[in-house]
């Protein structure tokens, strides 16, 4: 586990000079989504914390007050019943405070839920897997995984993403907390959220739904682009897979194992939809869904065997020969 | 061999030896009080077991990356600690509670069906062994001896066989609807009891604010776990005989069962905290030599969140994607629960002002309640409001939130209740010196243990991860978390300590040793077994006041 610890601190050097905002802070946010619930839980806080000071101080005194102050005084203090009025005050009160936050919640509510969807918008289908992120543009025949790349919206250049939300097996929920709130992916089901990052970089979020052995490891990387590198990556992932010329026995060997049966390489008879698509794998930073970076070498150790890094996952160990295993990663290594 | 006949008694307390004898007085007994107390045995054993589960859970997440166990033993873990405690720590509680006092604060003899009471104990009891079993005898995906790894509300499809092989998730269901005989058994009981077995004079205008609540939380029983069983039953089908109610991959709907467990789960946490209350209620009005304040508002206000809360549950789905309109109704809901929540404390307060308190253990546990209580209450409102819930659901923000109140709230009230009654229970009082350290250290470590999780929640964190990454903000609050954890396990042990001391060598209580004003104190300490020999005319709420006070009763005021 040791040199997983160290892996991650390689990933300093996948971010490719972008900024990472690995600490996602719900109240540092830099979309429109997670401000407005940033804003939204001021007002929350502020109704909360005056009742909490109000109620605890009233506590404290009480409990200071009225404290039995001779050891042994058995005398009894006057018997109060309760009385009408103040019971009237104190439901009140409470009343019309729940009233206001009703008011405001609907609001922000219908603001984020029930937002138009402009033409220019770009459209992301985000599918959970157990335990990877599947990320498919629609009519752009890009797919890739783990890592969404989606262009930043400026205000003068307003280019929100619009997510639909879909699982290929059990409930998961896409939480990128400095982006937006989090929105569950279920099964046999297609929800919404939409996403406009104010700023360029690398944000982090994980799965919120626990969804079976290895949850914990189903990280999230939104990559915001500006505007002219996001249209260069998409222009790039259309690309089919490169044939590069240098391989050809890597090209062969791989092409003669199971790895085809789950893995699509675009252009190619690899055409399994059970695991990430690797047409352009090494354009992505990280493996195993964001647990380490991606290097020939962690591509190495991944493939000979995941359950040493992700146990559980449901890619096997291939008991590949070492042979052909360094065929595998030559050739793997030529999809950029 | 001349055949002789013996009476029975005399055969069953002569000729066996001493310990089995008495285990087979316990096991055979359908005494209300025996009953109550090997309920309360029950919660308190899978307590221990439950939370010593939840130490290992810390300390794998003391620090990244760790590796103290696997993925799926961490699992498991929080699976069966989550099940443990609200199904055979919490119910048994309430069961045990219920069992152990309505009758004495009625004055009645025993239950109104003291045979179905001790099926209801001995299938509860089975429910949680049964849930253990499957430590060594479910066989799940990763071959023989895995418990349930599904979480504690089991969200479909993660239960259908395709991802749950084996039969670890039938564990699961099994012994929950088991433990559910036990909780309907108890909840019929309690409310028959109270409806008919009242003493002369105790109309139910002057029933205790105990019986009261526990007649809610019955009735809440009654109603939300048909949907719980209901729901498992599909799955059962779904998984044995070919039906697909949540069958995704043949058109079923995962959302349904999020439905149905949470028309039961919702309800259930006030089920888990009203008992509470129902102490609270008890000890705050003895220990401030007061009457409660507002009682009747008290009882509107338990019968107000009895049918509010039937109606709050879906928000705990607000991230599945329903509509703006449904969305806004179960924010609405679910603040408006927040408001005979409030009337309580206020009363609660209430009561305490103008008093004479004394802070004995078992008050001083109440105080704590009252402070941490309002806290959860407060998270609560928080996570009502739907777009902040779409940020906090299934974070660590979550897991600090209903910790507080299930920690923070139920189970400090539980340990002021058993502060409270154990000397009525067992004659002798529990010592005060190492029920300080108790309540102290306890205070102590949830707060270390708790707080710092609400701040892991906003920087990100989501709940039932077995590791995390360096570098995301979460190191400092998850030690922080874990070293609180094994703090509170202190507390544990010194009251583990302080009852078995006590039990044998505890100051000799007497009937009334708080001078209280219900009617178990009417009694000697513990009971006998017919309870009372004879009984105060009971004329107002608190008959022993009267008694106690006749220059100045309470029927005067009524």
């Amino acid at each position: 586990m040791l040199w997983l610890a160290l892996a991650w601190l390689g990933l300093a050097a996948e971010s490719r000079g972008q900024t990472v905002h690995a600490i996602a802070d719900m109240f540092k946010p830099l979309a429109s989504p997670a401000s407005a619930v940033r804003d939204l839980s001021y007002l929350v806080f502020a109704i909360c914390g005056a009742i909490f000071v109000v109620v605890a101080s009233l506590l404290t005194y009480a409990l200071i007050r009225f404290r039995r102050r001779a050891h042994l005084d058995d005398s009894e203090p006057p018997q109060v019943y309760g009385s009408n009025q103040i019971e009237i005050a104190w439901t009140v009160i409470p009343v019309l405070i729940v009233f206001v936050l009703t008011m405001t919640t609907a609001r922000v509510i219908a603001a984020l839920q029930d937002k138009p969807q402009p033409a220019n918008a770009v459209q992301v289908t985000v599918i959970g897997h157990q335990w990877w992120w599947e990320f498919r543009y629609p009519g752009l025949d890009v797919v890739t995984a783990n890592e969404m790349h989606i262009p930043v919206s400026t205000r003068a250049n307003e280019r929100p993403s619009f997510l639909t939300l879909e699982s290929a097996d059990v409930a998961h929920s896409f939480w990128v907390p400095q982006l937006a709130g989090k929105t569950d992916v279920i099964p046999n089901r297609a929800n919404h959220m939409w996403l406009d990052p104010h700023e360029t970089g690398i944000y982090y979020g994980n799965c919120a739904e626990y969804c079976g052995t290895q949850h914990a490891n189903m990280l999230i990387r939104v990559v915001v682009d500006s505007a002219e590198d996001f249209d260069k990556w998409l222009a790039h992932q259309k690309q089919p897979a490169a044939a590069d010329a240098s391989a050809p026995a890597a090209r062969a060997a791989f092409f003669g194992l199971a790895c085809v049966t789950c893995h699509t390489v675009k252009g190619t008879r690899a055409i399994g939809a059970f695991g990430p698509d690797l047409t352009h794998l090494m354009s992505r930073g990280t493996l195993a869904s964001g647990m380490i970076p991606n290097t020939p070498e962690t591509l190495r150790s991944w493939v000979n065997d995941p359950q040493v890094i992700k146990p559980g996952s449901l890619m096997p160990a291939m008991q590949l020969t070492d042979q052909e295993l360094a065929q595998v990663i030559a050739y793997l290594t030529t999809l950029q | 061999m001349a055949s002789v006949a013996y009476p029975v008694d005399e055969q069953s307390s002569a000729k066996a030896p001493g310990v089995l004898a008495a285990l087979h007085e316990w096991v055979i007994t359908v005494d209300h009080k025996r009953l109550g107390i090997m309920y309360i045995m029950m919660a308190l054993l899978f307590f221990v077991v439950a939370g010593s589960f939840a130490t290992v859970i810390r300390a794998q997440l003391a620090v990244p990356n760790n590796s103290l166990v696997p993925p799926a033993v961490f699992n498991r873990l929080f699976t069966v600690h989550g099940t443990t405690m609200v199904f055979f720590v919490g119910m048994p509680f309430f069961a045990g509670l219920a069992n152990y006092l309505v009758p004495l604060m009625l004055g009645a003899r025993d239950m109104a069906f003291p045979r179905l009471n001790a099926f209801g104990f001995w299938i509860t009891l089975f429910g949680g062994i049964l849930l253990y079993s499957s430590y060594i005898a479910g066989e799940g995906l990763a071959g023989h001896g895995t418990a349930p790894d599904v979480g504690w509300f089991a969200y479909a499809p993660l239960t259908e066989r395709a991802f749950s092989r084996g039969t670890s998730t039938d564990y699961w269901i099994l012994s929950i609807m088991l433990g559910g005989i036990g909780s309907t058994i108890t909840a019929i009981n309690v409310i028959a009891t109270a409806l008919s077995l009242r003493t002369k004079g105790m109309t139910l205008a002057r029933m205790p604010l105990f019986v009261w609540m526990m007649c809610v939380v019955s009735f809440q029983v009654l109603v939300a776990l048909p949907p719980l069983t209901a729901g498992q039953i599909m799955l059962l089908m779904d998984r044995y005989l070919g039906a697909h109610f949540f069958d995704t991959q043949a058109g079923g709907d995962a959302v349904l069962w999020q439905h149905f467990f949470w028309l039961f789960g919702h309800p259930e946490v006030y089920i888990l905290i009203i008992p509470g209350f129902a102490c609270v209620s008890e000890i705050v009005p003895v220990f401030s030599r007061k009457p409660i304040f507002g009682r009747a508002a008290m009882i509107g206000a338990t019968v107000a969140i009895g049918f509010i809360s039937l109606s709050v549950w879906a928000h705990h789905m607000f991230a599945v994607g329903m509509t703006s309109q449904a969305n806004t109704f179960f924010a609405a809901s679910t603040m408006l629960v927040g408001v005979p929540t409030g009337i309580k404390i206020f009363n609660w307060l209430g009561t305490l002002w103008g008093g004479r308190i004394r802070f004995d253990t078992a008050m001083l546990f109440c105080i704590a309640f009252l402070f941490q209580f309002l806290i959860a209450g407060l998270t609560g409102i928080m996570l009502g409001v739907a777009p902040l819930d779409w940020q906090l659901t299934d974070s660590y923000f979550v897991v600090a939130h209903f910790h507080y109140t299930l920690i923070g709230g139920l189970l400090f009230t539980l340990f002021g209740g058993i502060y409270y009654w154990f000397p009525k229970a067992t004659g002798r009082m529990l010592n005060e010196t190492l029920g300080k350290w108790h309540f102290w250290l306890l205070v102590l470590g949830f707060h270390l243990t708790f707080d710092p999780q609400h701040f892991a929640g906003f920087l990100g964190m989501p709940r039932r991860i077995y590791t995390y990454a360096a570098g995301r903000g979460w190191e400092g609050f998850n030690m922080i978390s874990s070293i609180g954890a094994g703090i509170q396990g202190l507390a544990v042990l010194i009251f583990v300590i302080n009852v078995i001391v006590s039990v044998r060598k505890g100051r000799v209580a007497g009937n009334d040793p708080w001078d209280a004003w219900s009617l178990e104190w009417a009694t000697t300490s513990p009971p006998a077994e017919y309870n009372f020999e004879t009984l105060p005319e009971v004329r107002s709420t608190r008959p022993l006041w009267d008694l106690k006070h006749p220059e100045d009763p309470d029927w005067k005021f009524e």
